[in-house]
């Protein structure tokens, strides 16, 4: 139940400005990757390109290779619908669907699409994803009342649960925790952790002792200036990147000493 | 927290310095301040100077009220800007004017109901509502006069064909209409194709009534030959006047709907149409039964396209689809421009304004309905 991303030679645009330039970079099946850098990087670009849903926004498109398990997500006759159901996505602000119920969030990408599950097999999914996302014992009592009654970390907590609900292979985060408080943030940190036994988890963070805590490798991306493209300067494990990074950029970033 | 207690104190408890009469410090950052008695004692002496002042030039309630509103609204401004300065002055006035505004927009809506309700309640019984004005004569209405029984003939007819020919404009309009919304915001973006629909839509909007009912008249006369009146042709004069109402109101439901919920549903792997209908659509449920029934409130009381395209009828006629058809303001314009009976009138007025009633009636059961409607659909709230 999860996959290996491979990027090669990745251009990133909007209509014609370069936002992300030459990204090379291997995530591993079952690890957490995160990354990190200054705003305006390119780093939500970036990670969008990995399940297509960067090409949602008019003008948006990609140049060169995304391999999950080897096959390339931009050749032409795939459908991007059978990425995005393969690679999820969480948000930076939770997005619960506001017309429908905390069960109904959950098996949205069920309902949505139609597809037949019978009240038992429906029950156990929610269930499962719920407990899969840390959030059963506080929701189990209200599963019918609408998911934005819930707070901001079980929101987003909700939108994990959603995301986990369709067995998807890769879970890409866009700093999920960034409008959330401490004790959420906590909670959501432990859960990427459990995750990452079961899927294969990308996470974009401000915040670097966030990046610390929860992931196996880093990736810092950096800009050169404003309209410049944004590049990936430094990958590697979590450790060296804040310990003993090569680059002096990535060193001067990760300990503050920055711009 | 020792220096906040004692500054609360008074410093010099012998001599207490500005100290107010009630024995409570004078706040030094605050100015007079008028009682609160005094609005309402403004008010009551604006009243008795108005009603003086009109009784100088003959009193008329009319008079009596311009006196006292326009009294209270400079006693006040003057009263307060003295006791409290200038600021509150100015806002006092831009206050009681503001009310004036809404109480005089007030008049033509509550004039209106009063009238309609006076002179229409009297008309209104069971057999107006469920009888047609099949075989009502002059000579029924002279004899009714004369002899002071109750007026015979009624609306039913009428009332069948706004239902009939509102309800098929609805059903023609709402499809066109929304898919129309759909494309504009979801597909059309703002391509040539999209900006076009949007500039005709606009132009649509402005398109007479009458132009829209000689409109269908031509295309049904084109199709059926130059007598086809009935009450799709009617409907189809209808949706022209709806289509840009519904078209315009939908796109902007469509609008406000965040594009986050667009993506969090593309990220579950759900295909475009299906974010659409299942989620983008239902989230603007609401704001778009509203914009339909306004839309259909706007062409309900259309008089000059009905006559154009359906003709009028004395007769009780349910097939849209054949043969003449009246509706209400159809029924109202002939009764009170064509009396049923030229030398007595009484019964055919009684008649046209029981009509409007109804009229006005069914609109706000209307709007009733489509608040139901947005509090069902509406976004879920609270725990
Ligand atoms: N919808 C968009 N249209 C055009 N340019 C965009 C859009 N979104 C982001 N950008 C640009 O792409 C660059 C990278 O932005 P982003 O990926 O949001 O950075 P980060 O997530 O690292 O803060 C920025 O220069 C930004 O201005
Ligand atoms: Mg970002």
């Amino acid at each position: 139940m999860s996959k290996r991303i491979d990027v090669k030679d990745l251009n990133v645009y909007y209509t014609n400005f370069l936002a992300v330039e030459d990204v090379n970079i291997e995530i591993e099946a079952k690890s957490v990757t995160a990354f990190i850098g200054p705003s305006g990087c390119g780093k939500s670009t970036f990670l969008r390109t990995l399940n297509r849903m960067h090409e949602v926004i008019p003008g948006g498109r990609v140049e060169g290779e995304v391999l999950l398990d080897g096959d390339n997500l931009y050749e032409s006759g795939v459908d991007p619908v059978t990425v995005r159901s393969q690679i999820g996505m969480v948000f930076q602000r939770p997005n619960p669907f506001p017309t429908m119920s905390i069960r109904d969030n959950v098996l949205a990408g069920v309902k949505l699409n139609s597809k037949k599950i019978s009240r038992s097999d429906a029950e156990d999914l929610v269930e499962k994803s719920l407990r899969g996302a840390n959030l059963w014992n506080e929701v189990k009592d209200r599963l019918d009342k609408p998911g934005s009654g819930l707070s901001g970390g079980q929101q987003q907590r909700l939108c994990i649960a959603r995301t986990i609900a369709v067995k998807p292979q890769v879970i890409l985060m866009d700093e999920p925790c960034s409008a959330l408080d401490p004790i959420s943030t906590l909670a959501i940190e432990d859960l990427i952790n459990e995750l990452k036994n079961e899927f294969t988890v990308v996470i974009v963070t401000h915040n670097m002792q966030q990046a610390a805590r929860v992931s196996d490798k880093t990736a810092f991306f950096n800009i050169a200036g404003t309209g410049k493209p944004g590049k990936l300067i430094e990958y590697a494990e979590t450790a060296t990147i804040f310990s003993n990074p090569t680059v002096k950029a990535t060193e001067d970033y990760v300990s503050g000493r920055f711009g | 927290m020792s220096a906040v207690t004692t500054r609360n104190l008074p410093k010099n408890s012998s001599r207490k310095p500005g100290l107010t009469p009630n024995g409570r410090k004078r706040n030094s950052l605050s100015k007079g301040h008028l009682p609160r008695w005094a609005t309402p004692g403004i008010a009551a002496g604006s009243l008795i100077l108005g009603a003086a002042a009109s009784t100088l030039g003959g009193f008329s309630v009319v008079t009596f009220a311009i006196f006292t509103a326009i009294i209270f609204v400079v006693a006040s401004a003057i009263i307060t800007t003295v006791v409290e300065g200038s600021r509150r002055g100015k806002n006092a006035l831009a206050t009681h004017l503001v009310y004036a505004a809404f109480l005089l927009a007030l008049i033509p809506l509550v004039s209106v109901l009063f009238t309609v309700l006076q002179k229409g309640l009297p008309g209104i019984n069971m057999h107006f509502l469920f009888h047609s004005m099949n075989g009502v004569t002059g000579a029924i209405d002279n004899a009714s006069v004369e002899n002071g029984t109750p007026v015979l003939g009624g609306a039913y007819h009428a009332v069948v064909g706004t239902l009939l020919i509102t309800m098929w404009s609805t059903l023609i309009s709402v499809p066109v209409g929304m898919l129309t919304a759909i494309y504009l915001v979801e597909y059309g973006k703002n391509g040539p194709l999209a900006r076009a629909i949007t500039f005709f839509v606009d132009v649509m909007t402005g398109i007479p009534s009458i132009v829209a009912g000689l409109f269908a008249t031509a295309l049904f006369a084109v199709i059926m030959g130059p007598t086809a009146r009935m009450g799709i042709v009617a409907a189809v004069a209808l949706s022209v006047l709806m289509i840009p109402t519904v078209v315009r109101s939908t796109e902007e439901m469509l609008k406000i709907v965040p594009n986050e919920l667009r993506e969090a549903a593309y990220a579950l792997g759900v295909r475009k149409w299906r974010t659409i209908a299942k989620v983008v659509i239902p989230t603007a449920i609401s704001g778009i039964a509203s914009g339909v029934t306004l839309a259909i409130a706007r062409v309900i009381g259309e008089t000059a396209p009905i006559l154009v395209t359906a003709g009028l009828a004395n007769n009780i006629n349910v097939n849209v689809f054949g043969n003449w058809m009246a509706t209400l303001p159809t029924f109202i314009y002939y009764q009170i421009l064509t009396p049923t009976s030229p030398t007595n009138v009484d019964p055919s007025i009684q008649r046209a304004w029981a009509a409007a009633l109804l009229l006005i009636l069914m609109v706000m059961v209307l709007n009733l309905g489509a608040r139901l409607v947005a509090s069902l659909f509406a976004p879920k709230k609270g725990r």
